[in-house]
């Protein structure tokens, strides 16, 4: 299909739409060459201006499905449908809140998704730093096929083991113990399978490594064995790693979606993921507890953003640059 | 002599002892949800589901990857993944990019800007997707009556338009990681050189191209290889937007097999296309293996 065609059947309204967008970037185009060409001494607060409006501009367009989700949660539903929409509430309804809260679960999904991601990070980090010391300090027989077994688990992501796994602990129903803690529906079920992490043990066997090779003799002298060394020398100098670590399980298991949603089956144990998927079914005449779903939903992570930006960018992009 | 040799002995044998016991947790993890289901996947691929349950399942060898992959069901799933990639890892890649460079000045205020870009990294593919489902939803989406589609189905419902729109959806939500990513590359160019190509006269694009551009490949080559790996593993946003529809054209691979399985009751089906989906993760990350390696000799 050629172009013109392609452009001769989209709705005028949606040709607006592009003729708007096009309109922005060649206006954020100029003024990124204003800005670029002003002079110091001529130009330096036109630029500047330019600058933030250029800056605001973006900032707006990232922003504008957020914003439209919070007016949105604060309209009537009635309200919601009205053309020309409403962009501004002024008469907000703050109860949607504390109905996606409790009528909507909200609050039940979100401690069930802090649950569980707080154990699979502290899991994570106990079983990686366990194994990344055995690898980086211990010498023993298959050292290094046993190593790179751990590599290769980074080979075979979940969606490729997914059906299988929900198999294995559906059959653990039948098994005493097991079943209860670990069954189809159980918080076990959501955390176990993601108690080991290849990437995390290498994560930390690198930082390991890079530690002063007499660190461990000097160590040894003062009396201190594997454990004493691991817990006191080892770990507290592996810290940025581990926070490194910290994060990239945080997010993994706070944003998971295809396990949790194959193994649990009641709002007692679904995380807010999966919650949400319950809410977007809702009614169109609760369609305001959605949108307020989706914002409880989004904010403990984006005040864990506004806190931790630093260092969220510096572990986030851990390993990704040079340098 | 002797004794020492025995306690020697037994030294290493204790270290080799405590090395297992260290390394044990997690072997007995990826044994139970790796290992196995990785190799129970070739088991199941081999024996055909039967029509209806209580039926014993038939072996049936390699008769069913021939028919699976051979299947214009799996072709299309393919194409539609692939295609799902082409259109969100380049541009969620450049739209960072773009934001990156914009937000790369020194500027007061500047970290207001700089959080508001990474701001969809607090968003999950379920909350971007629910936000969006219903932007564009025909009754009540803002989105579905700027584009001016009025009261006509959403773009999701719409043959020509689903797969663009959940692209765009992952685009978006992908933004903020795609944004943090390429400032951190950004800040890794060095300003004593960009200096220098402005003092020997070179302009803002060609200090772009031929300073910035080069330094950043590697970060780009990184985004790019991991975006691909996972815009072959999307599920969320198939499963809440459009659940693969409509007639096919949004369902990706792994939406394929959590239909083949947990619909259609079939393991073997599900089975083969996994070990696909798995053949074309490994591919990608020997690419960036192999292109780590060579970043690894550069720097010697």
């Amino acid at each position: 299909m050629s172009a013109d065609v392609m452009l001769a059947t989209l709705t005028p309204g949606f040709q607006r739409f592009l003729v708007v967008i096009a309109l922005l970037v060649v206006a954020a185009i100029v003024l990124a060459i204003v800005s670029a060409k002003a002079t110091p001494h001529t130009a330096r607060r036109a630029s500047a201006v330019n600058r933030y409006l250029l800056l605001t501009m973006l900032a707006l367009i990232v922003l504008f499905p957020i914003y439209v989700t919070v007016v949105n949660s604060l309209l009537r539903p009635d309200v919601i449908g009205h053309r020309p929409p409403t962009l501004f509430p002024t008469h907000p309804l703050w109860n949607t809140y504390s109905s996606a809260w409790s009528d909507g679960h909200l609050g039940r999904y979100l401690f069930n998704s802090f649950f569980v991601t707080l154990l699979i990070v502290i899991g994570q980090i106990i079983t990686a730093v366990l194994a990344a010391y055995a690898f980086a300090f211990l010498a023993f027989p298959l050292k290094r096929f046993i190593f790179v077994l751990f590599l290769s688990t980074l080979m075979v992501p979940a969606e490729v083991t997914f059906f299988t796994n929900y198999q294995t602990v559906s059959s653990f129903r039948n098994v005493p113990v097991l079943g209860t803690i670990a069954g189809y529906n159980t918080y076990g079920a959501l955390v176990v399978p993601f108690l080991a992490t290849g990437f995390g043990a290498f994560l930390i066997r690198q930082a390991f490594m890079s530690l002063p090779r007499d660190l461990r003799d000097a160590a040894a002298l003062d009396g201190y064995g594997h454990w004493r060394f691991m817990t006191r020398v080892a770990v507290p100098l592996a810290r940025p790693a581990i926070a490194s670590l910290a994060l990239f399980s945080f997010f993994g298991a706070w944003n998971q979606y295809l396990w949790p949603l194959v193994v649990t089956n009641d709002d007692n144990h679904r995380t807010v993921q999966i919650g949400l998927r319950q809410l977007a079914g809702a009614s169109v005449d609760r369609i305001n507890v959605t949108f307020a779903g989706t914002i409880l939903a989004a904010l403990p992570l984006f005040v864990l953003l506004l806190v931790f930006q630093k260092q969220l960018v510096r572990g986030l992009t851990a390993g990704a640059v040079k340098g | 002599m002797t004794t020492e040799r025995v306690h020697r002995f037994s030294r290493r044998t204790r270290e080799a002892a405590l090395g297992y016991l260290l390394v044990l947790p997690s072997l007995l993890i990826f044994g139970t949800f790796v290992f196995y289901p990785f190799f129970r996947n070739f088991q199941l691929s081999l024996y055909r589901t039967p029509p209806f349950p209580n039926l014993p399942k038939r072996y049936v060898g390699f008769q069913q990857f021939h028919d699976i992959l051979g299947s214009a069901e799996f072709r299309n799933s393919l194409k539609v993944t692939l295609l799902f990639a082409v259109m969100s890892v380049p541009t969620g890649i450049i739209l960072g990019l773009i934001l990156a460079v914009v937000a790369h000045q020194r500027l007061r205020g500047i970290t207001i800007y700089r959080t508001i870009f990474s701001s969809t990294v607090a968003t999950s593919v379920a909350v971007a997707s629910v936000i969006f489902f219903t932007l564009l939803n025909p009754a009540i989406g803002l989105l579905n009556y700027w584009l001016g589609r009025g009261h006509a189905p959403s773009p999701l419902d719409d043959p020509k338009w689903a797969l663009v729109a959940v692209a765009g959806v992952t685009v978006w939500q992908n933004l903020g990681i795609a944004f943090i990513l390429m400032s951190a590359g950004l800040q890794a160019v060095p300003d004593e050189l960009l200096e220098s190509a402005r003092v020997d006269g070179a302009g803002v694009w060609s200090r772009f191209r031929n300073v910035t551009l080069p330094l950043l490949s590697p970060t780009l080559f990184f985004a790019t290889v991991v975006g691909g790996i996972l815009a072959f593993q999307a599920f969320g946003q198939i499963d809440l937007l459009t659940k693969g529809g409509p007639n096919g054209h949004t369902n990706v691979l792994v939406y394929a097999i959590y239909t083949s399985v947990f619909r259609d009751n079939d393991t073997g089906k599900g089975a083969v296309l996994a070990i696909a989906l798995f053949v074309i993760t490994l591919v990608l990350t020997l690419v960036q293996l192999r292109f780590l390696e060579r970043r690894v000799q550069y720097e010697r």
